[in-house]
């Protein structure tokens, strides 16, 4: 297992309201605008999944557009690049978070980014399947230790069958 | 939850969507940070990548099963969520999350109590299956 990089990201109000609106999560604690003293909302923890939005801060994360660099998403014709992207036939398998402790809306983390395992594994419905494991571990800014992220993705050799 | 108030084996379900919107993919998109077009570009998705139209993120379908277990739990009280993505969401699906309560148990003079999750589309096919541990208040 190598270690890769570092996000440092701030854990926004407004972003963690955005992001329960998106899941269907009504919690009126994360709706509401803080105290307006610069203090933020008065939810005592984001949702589950909310560390996953570190891509929001991660400046290689491969699903957004950048700056100069061409888009796979379509425009004028279905793509913007003439092969395929290098994230193609990636599908995610498996996702999981261990929490330490809570993480609150108006802290600041550092997520660190390491690679886990790798396997193969035939599928009728996809053919020859290869499996990745990602890791995050998410730290505040004393150096705790706050939350495991592990993500299983898997890229599979033809677009997985409907039937 | 309080620890008197559930027991093992008992169930809760929750309909986490009805008549999946593809607004809800943008937006569950711009909140991520996860711009794929295979959750919100319909032509790429047809016409580049094979599939017959956008689907949801595996992490969104997560994110509304999710809201179940906070819904039990409180979500300061997620100690550990995971799943398996088993198939893909389309637009249009309706979602019904179950918990099952596996076990409840003393861990470090806390309650917790570990649940057993599975998402089904309007088809009965299973979406997501995982798992989570959350403390009990006493």
């Amino acid at each position: 297992m190598s270690n890769e990089k570092t996000v440092t990201f701030p854990v926004e109000g407004a972003h963690v309201m955005l992001f329960a609106r998106s899941i269907g999560d009504y919690n009126p604690a994360y709706h509401d605008p803080g105290d307006g003293e610069g203090n933020p909302m008065s939810a005592r923890a984001v949702p589950p999944t909310f560390p996953q939005a570190v891509a929001q801060f991660d400046p290689d994360y491969p699903l957004r557009i950048k700056d100069g660099e061409a888009w796979f998403g379509s425009g004028a014709g279905p793509s913007g690049i003439k092969d395929k992207p290098a994230t193609s036939g990636g599908l995610h398998a498996e996702q999981h978070f261990e929490y330490i402790r809570p993480i609150r809306p108006g802290e600041v983390l550092t997520a660190r980014y390491s690679q886990g395992d790798t396997w193969e594994k035939e599928s009728r419905r996809a053919g020859k399947l290869t499996f990745t494991e990602r890791l995050v571990d998410y730290y505040d800014r004393d150096g705790n230790h706050v939350c495991r992220a592990r993500g299983i993705g898997v890229r599979t050799e033809r677009p997985v069958d409907q039937g | 939850m309080k620890a008197s108030e559930i027991s093992v084996g008992q169930t809760f379900e929750k309909v986490v969507v009805e008549d999946l919107k593809r607004t809800q993919l943008v937006m569950y998109s711009g909140a991520s940070g996860d711009y794929n077009p295979l959750h919100t570009d319909d032509l790429y998705c047809k016409e580049a990548a094979g599939y017959p139209g956008v689907f949801a993120h595996g992490m969104l379908t997560m994110g509304m099963t999710g809201t179940l277990v906070t819904d039990l739990f409180g979500p300061e009280n997620v100690r550990k969520y995971g799943v398996r993505f088993t198939n893909q969401v389309w637009p249009g699906d309706t979602l019904t999350a179950t918990a099952t309560v596996q076990e409840i148990r003393q861990d470090d003079g806390q309650v917790v109590a570990e649940i057993g999750l599975e998402t089904k589309n309007q088809d009965g096919k299973t979406v997501v299956l995982g798992s989570a541990t959350g403390l009990l208040e006493d």
